[in-house]
């Protein structure tokens, strides 16, 4: 398994990692059996996205496709940043390993459910920005990211 | 600092080996087959690495049979006898469900083809017990195959005891000693085992040349056909560099071993110990007793292997993990869902596997790298952050 250099500085120097107390949104994706999770922490000013944090546990991957996503969706605003899909992220990365694609997933995943819970706590309905239900319940069945 | 902690995986060649095999990259290239003096010199080498094979496990030179791999020699002790006895005797296979891939895979193929096969369940430390083997015996059990040594955690099989079970019973005894040969004393007359895969590159011999041991009187049936090689049993023409390889390393291994084994357990203990008292929330999968000298596996709760061999690599260090993203797998390792752990915590596993180059200033080196690394995957993981809380 061979990851480029871009990946290899996002695993080393991730950018982004931590909490944000105080947060707008949190988005928490994936689930430990699986081997990854993703929780994704958001300060919105007027639905731009001013701070981003995260944390994941997972694998080299799953902490380099985090640290991306969190710097292309910084200080964008939350229609823009939900257009960032888990193959931009890939690209960003200069590529990923075909087996570690779903991380990317997870990663997109991730910002998804962070905006939608920002856009519920603000008495908006996710749907209407394009976003579907946040599909994991923990289960390998309910999503494809796996490949199960 | 470079460390190469996973010799289960391979090993370095040995200098003195590399020396035993160069006359095959020279003047030693004659067909062992052919009958005139260029041939016969060769022929004369690949009988005595066969010796030096037959004496370190105490059996017969004739009863050594030279392959490609330690995959290769389990793929043909299976398959040979099951197919050469299942007429007379039955279509049972008897195994454990912590073995190398190379048996779970041959006799998942075999399942397809007619064979009924029952894998035993170890206990949370990774043995089996010759009772469980016993309990699991009908009248059609063609073959019992039980690995010596777990290559993942460790853990040393009751060999003797599962062997005498099987003559009791009379049923063939398969063991695949690829991770003990050259690691413990294996002496095939007082195991008792019927056939034995051992592999050359896990003593410091190149990849590419493993042995098959066959008690006298029994015959397996061909994985390959061809030429009259290896007394019509294995053809193909002789690998001369890895022959006279193995030869010369299963030597020193054995003429060195109770010392070999004293230095790889003291840095075995040296790195449990300093791991116990470093890392917290650790869980040791390694077995307390029967245990492999050199192999220490242990999770790291809450973080994944993959990430850790990453930063361990960044500092120097090769070692392995049952994680599933190390393996490319979707699920960790068989073995540490085997003995019971949650994948969560598989998920989180590391191997270091040591042979007598190692030292102690590597361990120190790894025990001063692996807390920061386990504190830093940790302070990034979202179910650290429970556990705190």
């Amino acid at each position: 398994m061979i990851y480029s250099a871009k990946v290899m500085d996002h695993f080393s120097n991730p950018r982004n990692v931590g909490e944000i107390k105080d947060a707008d949104g949190i988005g928490e994706v994936g689930n430990a059996k699986c081997g990854d999770i993703m929780k994704i922490y958001l300060k919105i000013d007027h639905d731009i996205i001013t701070d981003v944090k995260f944390k994941t546990f997972g694998c080299g991957a799953a902490v380099a496709t985090s640290s991306m996503a969190t710097e292309l969706i910084k200080g964008k605003p939350i229609r823009e940043a939900l257009l960032i899909t888990n193959k931009a992220v890939v690209e960003a990365l200069d590529g990923l390993p075909p087996v570690k694609i779903h991380c990317s997933v997870l990663a997109e995943e991730a910002v998804q459910a962070a905006i939608s819970d920002y856009l519920v706590k603000q008495g908006k309905n996710p749907e209407d920005y394009g976003i579907k239900a946040t599909h994991c319940d923990g289960s390998c069945s309910c999503c494809d990211h796996c490949g199960e | 600092m470079f460390v190469y902690a996973d010799n289960a995986a391979t090993t370095r060649i040995d200098p003195d080996v590399v020396k035993a095999m160069m006359p095959a990259f020279d003047e030693l290239y004659g067909n062992p087959s052919t009958i005139y003096s260029k041939g016969r010199e060769a022929r004369e080498q690949v009988e005595l690495a066969r010796e030096k094979v037959a004496k370190a496990i105490n059996c017969l030179p004739r009863e050594i049979y030279f392959t490609s791999c330690g995959t290769e020699s389990d793929n043909w002790a299976i398959r040979g006898i099951a197919e050469h006895y299942a007429a007379k005797k039955g279509k049972h296979i008897i195994s454990t469900n912590i073995e190398h891939h190379a048996v779970l895979e041959t006799l998942k193929a075999m399942e397809k083809e007619g064979y009924r096969v029952t894998l035993l369940p170890v206990n949370e430390e990774g043995f089996v017990t010759a009772r469980q083997v016993e309990e699991a015996i009908c009248p059609d059990t063609v073959l019992i195959t039980v690995m010596t040594a777990n290559n993942e955690i460790g853990s040393i099989q009751p060999i003797r005891e599962i062997a005498a079970v099987a003559k009791e019973h009379n049923v063939f005894f398969h063991t695949d000693a690829v991770q003990a040969v050259g690691h413990i004393p294996v002496d095939v007359q007082d195991l008792g085992v019927d056939l034995l895969s051992l592999s050359g590159h896990k003593f410091h011999a190149p990849k590419g040349i493993g042995a098959l041991y066959v008690r006298r009187g029994i015959l397996p049936d061909n994985l390959l056909y061809g030429g009259g090689q290896e007394r019509r049993k294995r053809p193909g023409t002789e690998n001369i560099p890895g022959i006279l390889a193995i030869g010369a390393a299963i030597e020193k291994a054995t003429a060195n071993l109770e010392r070999d084994m004293a230095h790889v357990s003291m840095l075995r203990d040296r790195l449990l110990n300093g791991i116990r008292q470093t890392i917290p929330h650790c869980k040791i999968n390694t077995p307390t007793h029967d245990c492999l000298p050199g192999t220490v596996n242990v999770s790291i709760k809450y973080i994944e292997g993959e990430s850790m061999l990453l930063m361990l690599d960044m500092n120097g260090i090769c070692a392995t993990s049952g994680s599933a993203c190390a393996s490319g797998d979707l699920d960790p390792s068989h073995v540490l869902l085997a003995i019971g752990l949650p994948h969560e915590v598989a998920h989180g596993s590391v191997r270091f596997s040591f042979c007598a180059e190692n030292t102690v200033e590597e361990i120190d080196y790894i025990l001063e790298v692996l807390p920061k690394i386990a504190a830093r995957l940790r302070e990034m993981s979202p179910l650290w952050e429970n556990v705190n809380k």
